[in-house]
């Protein structure tokens, strides 16, 4: 279970991106985050595993508080959040193979990291894996010959290996096309439920939202303005949370401060 | 395009770069310590050395090609030495994977003083300590390489992409894994690229550390110079020729073949 | 179906033959050089005491006879300017002669073989020649450095004719213009800028290079290093060491400024 606490951000000096942000994540469901570009939703996913490193508040996966751990404990609790990115992040110059295995670095020995000899139970795991997924004909090949949805397969297959207790997943399906997109969102959602996984997905596509999520979160200014299943969010709530622009919420909340 | 007009402010500053230029040269003539007789002269002293060294004298081909084989090893064991060490100073001068601004500068001042003074200088110091010899040689390349690769490698590992970086410390990977696995593979093109480079730019320089007595082919032209055996310089010449050229040809089908 | 539990990365080279074959050759190689160095412990380990002798003699550097490397550098600087200017000069005619689609192909081999001779051979190579044929002193190294800027200006230059737009020769051409008058005026403005970006880069090369070839008794700054090197004055072999590198890196920045100005 994934608990928020008071969570706030702020880059530099400017004004605050996340603002005294609570949330909390239990079990195995599958939650998107939506909300206008620059509404922080990138910035709260990444503060989970410390990509961006908050300002204040807490936030507790499953009892470790994660924003005071030191970088070696924080290495141990990052291999427990697994992360899906939107230009998938792939090393393009390695195999599918190792990038797969990539997600295991936290566990093998560095001898295994440098000549590729990974133990057996990885490799089975990462073959079963791929296959779940559709791509276990490519593990050979190197990433840059993948087309963007096998791409994304092997960045949702490398995030598994790590046995993760999370899934965040940072727009996955944006630079994809409309088919593959869906295809990835049923896979993920397939996958939250065969893995006991809570799955954190920022997304754009508002009706994918609805179709695939079991909880929406409704982003505004860096704040929660809807939490909810998705049959209620309705029209109203809808312009709600894309009305405006952040710059012009700035100053509303200026003015109101 | 309009190339016969210029402003008139440009035509200006043309006309001042070349006062400039001439003034320069005008002063440089003017105070360069030369003999002027000497001048006029070299044309026919040139002449006059071509027509000593030909025909070439294959007398010696033997240890000529010894000399060459030793060269050949000088450039390729320094090169290798080379590219191992300059990982490390790589890593530490890039902006992007150095540790700590200590170390930052550290390899800074390595890159700049290894960069800075010429192989045939390091050449001279190394000769001093080891004596005479291809160890000199090897050693005097290696130091000159060290700052060439580390630097050329150092700034492609600054223009990686930092999305799988990234990705990877999201997986929990310790820093050195992180390099291991994003990084090392991004500048891996490029390493092969800067490493070739280099063993070819090698090649020719170790032709002449035997001038200050670091081995290699050198010595040999070296010898036959202060024995006026000019047939035989003009041989050494040739295998230099020949092993520039070669070098030059193994490196670009190397290039083609790893890249 | 079972699932595998072994993987391999592919291999680089996918043929076992031809891998281990490769991996002999270089065990081979590097036994048989590294393995024969003449490595002598009792040098190397005197080598040790020496180098610290020469550390604690180069220490602290002595500027006592500044006099003597200002004349020095100041001579490099001159060698390097003439030689830059008349490399220059006989870069241009060279590089038409190199250009394939100007040059007639007897031409063109000949100038191609030109710089590449100007090229392969190491500007020490070149030194120690013209000090035998024309003396010690600047002459040697300003002749030197003149054959070594060649070979690089000619060639780059030979590229840039090579890429040349061709409609204005054509439009001179049909004026009824004559050969050389149309060389000059429809290509050589083309080729000025980078001309001139090349002269200041091959300034700044032919300044370091003439540190260099001095050594071999071509004038300059590096004669009077290799002078103190041979007289043991390591302090001031030092000293002239460590103003060799400032003016390297400060020609560097400047010849680098210059050029980023120009484009
Ligand atoms: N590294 C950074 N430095 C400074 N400001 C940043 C940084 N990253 C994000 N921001 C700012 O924080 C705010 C929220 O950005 P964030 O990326 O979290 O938005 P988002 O909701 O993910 O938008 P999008 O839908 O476009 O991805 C924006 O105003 C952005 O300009
Ligand atoms: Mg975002």
């Amino acid at each position: 279970m994934l608990e928020i606490n008071n969570l706030v951000k702020r880059y530099g000096k400017g004004a605050p991106v996340l603002k005294d942000l609570n949330l909390s994540v239990q079990g195995e469901q599958l939650m998107s985050i939506i909300g206008s570009s620059g509404a922080g939703k990138s910035t709260l996913l990444r503060c989970i595993n410390r990509l961006v490193e908050p300002t204040s508040g807490t936030i507790t996966l499953n009892g470790t508080e994660m924003t005071t751990l030191g970088a070696k404990d924080l290495r141990r609790a990052r291999r427990r959040v697994g992360m899906v990115f939107q230009s998938f992040n792939l090393v393009d110059r390695l195999t599918v193979m190792e990038n797969v295995q990539s997600g295991r670095l936290g566990y093998i020995s560095t001898w295994a990291a440098i000549t590729r000899r990974y133990p057996a139970a990885d490799i089975e795991r990462a073959f079963e894996l791929m296959e779940r997924v559709g791509i276990a004909q490519y593990a050979n090949k190197r990433a840059d010959e993948l087309s963007g949805g096998e791409r994304q397969r092997v960045g949702v297959v490398r995030a598994l290996m790590q046995r993760p207790e999370i899934l965040l997943a940072d727009e996955p399906t944006a630079s994809l096309d409309p088919k593959t997109s869906e295809q990835i969102m049923s896979l993920l959602r397939d996958l939250a439920n065969e893995l006991n996984l809570p799955v954190i997905i920022n997304i754009h596509n508002v009706t994918e939202a609805k179709e695939f999520s079991d909880r929406i979160v409704g982003m505004r200014y860096g704040r929660i303005i809807f939490d909810d299943k998705p049959a209620a969010l309705d029209a109203a709530q809808m312009d709600e949370i894309y009305a405006g622009t952040p710059s012009q919420d700035r100053q509303d909340m200026g003015a109101v401060a | 395009m309009d190339w016969a007009r210029y402003t008139p402010a440009q035509r200006m500053k043309r006309y001042g770069a070349f006062f400039g230029v001439a003034l320069l040269v005008t002063w440089a003539l003017g105070s360069i310590d030369v003999i002027w007789e000497w001048v006029w002269d070299a044309p026919v002293q040139l002449a006059d050395l071509f027509t000593r060294m030909v025909p070439p004298d294959p007398t010696n081909l033997e240890t000529i090609l010894w000399a060459t084989w030793e060269t050949i090893n000088i450039a390729t064991i320094a090169t290798m030495i080379a590219v191992v060490l300059s990982l490390p100073v790589a890593l530490i001068s890039a902006q992007n994977t150095t540790p700590n601004v200590v170390c930052l500068w550290i390899g800074r001042f390595i890159l700049v003083s290894s960069r800075s003074v010429n192989t045939i200088i390091w050449a001279l110091l190394f000769v001093a300590i080891f004596g005479p010899g291809i160890i000199a040689g090897i050693i005097a390349i290696m130091f000159r390489s060290i700052g060439f690769l580390g630097k050329l490698l150092g700034e492609a590992i600054e223009e990686i992409d930092h999305a799988p970086v990234e990705a990877l410390q999201a997986c929990g990977a310790s820093r050195f894994r992180v390099v291991l696995y994003g990084i090392v593979p991004q500048v891996m093109p490029a390493f092969f690229a800067i490493s070739i480079l280099r063993w070819d730019i090698n090649l020719r320089e170790s032709t002449v550390l035997g001038l200050v007595g670091a081995g290699g082919i050198g010595i040999i032209l070296q010898g036959a110079i202060d024995t006026f055996q000019w047939q035989e310089v003009s041989m050494v010449l040739l295998t230099i020729l020949a092993l520039v050229i070669v070098g030059e040809v193994i490196a670009s089908a190397l290039r083609k073949k790893l890249l | 179906m079972t699932t595998p539990t072994t993987w391999r990365k592919p291999p680089f080279i996918a043929s076992p033959v031809l891998r281990w074959a490769f991996y002999i050759a270089v065990a081979i190689y590097l036994v048989g050089t590294i393995g024969t160095l003449p490595i002598d412990w009792e040098r190397a380990s005197e080598g040790l005491t020496r180098a610290g002798r020469i550390f604690s003699g180069a220490f602290p550097p002595s500027f006592a006879r500044s006099d003597l490397m200002i004349t020095g550098f100041m001579e490099s600087l001159k060698i390097a300017i003439l030689a830059t200017v008349l490399g220059l000069l006989l870069s241009v005619p060279l590089a038409f002669m190199a250009a394939r689609n100007i040059a007639p192909k007897p031409v063109y081999f000949v100038g191609r073989g030109l710089f590449i001779l100007a090229r392969s051979f190491h500007p020490v190579i070149v030194a120690i020649i013209f000090v035998k044929a024309v003396g010690f002193g600047p002459l040697a190294g300003a002749l030197t450095l003149t054959i070594y800027s060649i070979g690089f200006v000619a060639k780059l230059l030979a590229e840039r004719i090579e890429e040349i737009d061709f409609g204005q020769v054509e439009a001179l051409r049909s004026v009824g213009a004559p050969y050389l008058v149309t060389m000059v005026y429809a290509i050589v403005p083309q080729i000025m800028p980078r001309l001139v970006g090349l002269g200041i880069y091959q300034l700044d090369s032919n300044l370091r290079a003439s540190a260099v070839v001095g050594i071999v008794g071509a004038g300059g700054i590096g004669s009077t290093l290799a002078n103190a090197f041979g007289r043991y004055d390591y302090d001031f072999a030092l000293a002239i060491t460590m103003v060799i590198v400032g003016a390297i890196l400060i020609s560097e920045a400047v010849s680098g400024k210059i050029r980023k100005n120009m484009t």
